[in-house]
């Protein structure tokens, strides 16, 4: 298993650990003065760095939720890239092509962090098509309209950023850097969401029609996009103890539903709950039940499009196989021949 | 509407040559989200970005960009018909890249040269041809040289795209370059990078009773009708509408 031997690498290579205590491999006694250095590290708010002692299961969580985001990246350029073709003004065909090719850009940063942690892209892409990993339910629902792009720009990568953010002071240094990066072009591309929206709200009754339904669409996925609720969350809280995650579940929906509310005022559309209030004593928004069994549904495959992305994404993957065979082969030829003088 | 009714050499030239642009930009953009290889949907969009962004200027000196992008019917286009072909597999996209961006680098690096209408743009455009020029020889060369499969792939591409590429040393009013010039420097370029792939150079003809020319003056191939259907559906949907 790769993220063993990976172990295995970093313990080899470790040598003296971050507070000075040698590292013999082998025995328990150094294993536990690691551990105990690992976790005096987190304590401390230092980050993780790739060649450090980690605990396996730490190893684990984290190639399973950075392959998991970077996946996320790749299949969601798909309901995007579907209106590439169709949008409706050169600006907006140039601004979504931007996005999408800043997506690919994520998936590459993610990759690579995942990468330091003993795994491989190809490994990685294996059980993507394979439905060893998962990717975000959000991807799994189709872009009806033109309004959805804005949609999504401004409630799914809304959600996103809400997620995000905190895990720019992750404990995992090489996941905390890709996500600063990330998370400035999320704002971004946040932020042009809002203004398509907003371009359609105030335009024709046809236009204002095609945004509010976008909106009544995409709300509840993209609330589910925060996870199941806490009492059901099976990784939370070891994650948060090893300040992976900082804030729970609930935590954060509920703080993207206090952003989204007035936003949804500015933009002169509706949000599709007759049971979202202010609640003064709480200070927050009250809102209504999301629907978990059709959250569950998505989760095993049986969402509007989880056929049709992973078919896509692996057809492009075995289309372009002779592309990368024969990328690999001319470097093989011109990398091993004779060395030229 | 068709062409625009001003037609002076300075609007005939942005509309060809932004014609261009605009549709093999979209070409590129039908590959997001299909690469081989993620650098590549990364490349491709960038590529496909840049000769969006030289549409837009060049429209702009014609006309309303979007106007004249979304508007227009299939005969009013004055684009090349190797940009319009469609991206087929990815050595058939390569073949018409190398071809496309050999051409549309000596170009602009004239254009840029001179103090035209278009040397202010040339400028810039110059620069970003230089790159894609690069990456489409480099997957030429990657290609060609790499497997059997490839090479028969690449061979097969840069073949049947060859018929296309005498269109674009034809002179078109408005563009002060010298056709033949441009064309023996091509030609020699290509069939540099066709040997360092190992590839054939083709022996057909490159120009036809239609193909020549025939693209500039809004003769185009069947793919192109669907093509501009599938851009032009939304805009024209909401007629007056802005985005």
């Amino acid at each position: 298993m790769a993220t063993a031997a990976a172990q295995q690498t970093a313990r080899t290579q470790l040598g003296t650990g971050r507070d000075g205590t040698v590292g013999t491999v082998g025995t328990t006694d150094a294993d536990d003065a690691l551990a105990r250095a690992f976790d005096a590290a987190v304590a401390a708010d230092e980050r993780i760095e790739p060649r450090d002692w980690m605990p396996d299961a730490y190893r684990a969580t984290l190639v399973r939720q950075i392959a998991q985001h970077a996946h996320s990246e790749i299949i969601g350029m798909q309901p995007e890239a579907n209106w590439i073709t169709r949008a409706p003004s050169l600006r907006r065909k140039a601004i979504l092509m931007a996005k999408v090719q800043d997506e690919a850009g994520h998936g590459l940063y993610l990759y690579s962090a995942a990468e330091t942690l003993g795994t491989g892209r190809d490994e990685l892409l294996d059980k993507l098509h394979s439905g060893r990993q998962k990717y975000s339910s959000i991807f799994n629902y189709p872009t009806l309209t033109w309004a959805d792009v804005g949609a999504i720009g401004w409630l799914v990568d809304g959600a996103a950023i809400t997620n995000q953010v905190p895990l720019c002071r992750c404990s995992y240094g090489p996941y905390a850097r890709a996500m600063v990066r990330i998370c400035k072009e999320e704002s971004f591309h946040q932020r042009q969401g809002y203004e398509l929206l907003l371009a359609l709200s105030k335009g024709t009754p046809e236009q204002h029609a095609m945004a509010q339904d976008a909106v009544d669409r995409w709300w509840w996925p993209s609330l589910m996009m925060f996870g199941p609720p806490d009492d059901e969350s099976s990784h939370s809280a070891q994650s948060m103890a090893w300040k992976i995650k900082r804030h729970s579940n609930d935590e954060l929906r509920q703080r993207f539903v206090d952003i989204c509310v007035p936003q949804a005022e500015s933009l002169g559309l509706t949000l599709p709950d007759p049971d979202l209030r202010w609640n003064e004593e709480r200070g927050h928004h009250d809102f209504g039940a999301i629907d978990w069994t059709e959250f569950r549904e998505v989760l095993k495959g049986n969402g509007p499009c989880n056929e049709q992305r992973i078919t896509q994404r692996k057809r492009a993957h075995d289309e372009g196989a002779w592309v990368r065979e024969a990328a690999a082969a001319h470097a093989a030829k011109h990398t091993t021949g004779a060395p030229q003088a | 509407m068709t062409a625009p009714s001003t037609d002076t050499p300075a609007v005939s030239a942005a509309l060809a040559l932004g014609d261009d642009a605009l549709v093999l930009s979209h070409r590129l953009g039908e590959w997001m989200g299909h690469a081989p290889v993620l650098e590549e949907e990364v490349a491709l969009a960038n590529i496909a970005l840049d000769l969006l962004g030289q549409a837009r200027v060049l429209l702009s000196m014609a006309g309303d960009e979007d106007e004249l992008a979304y508007l227009r019917e299939e005969r009013a286009f004055r684009n090349l018909q190797l940009v319009e072909q469609p991206n087929g597999d990815f050595a058939h996209t390569i073949a018409r890249q190398l071809y496309f961006s050999t051409y549309q680098h000596l170009l602009y690096a004239r254009l840029a040269a001179g103090d035209g209408p278009f040397a202010p743009l040339a400028a810039k455009a110059v620069k970003e041809t230089a790159y894609h020029r690069d990456h489409a020889e480099q997957w030429t060369v990657r290609l060609g040289d790499g497997t059997e499969e490839s090479r028969t792939r690449m061979n097969r591409a840069c073949a049947a795209l060859w018929r296309f590429t005498g269109e674009m040393f034809q002179p078109v009013e408005g563009v002060d370059v010298d056709g033949a010039a441009l064309e023996a420097e091509w030609l020699a370029s290509v069939a540099d990078v066709l040997r360092r792939a190992t590839l054939d150079l083709p022996e057909g003809p490159r120009s036809g009773a239609w193909t020549a020319g025939a693209g500039r003056q809004g003769l185009h191939t069947e793919s192109f009708g669907r093509m501009l259907a599938e851009m032009q559906h939304l805009h024209r949907s909401h007629p007056g509408a802005s985005w």
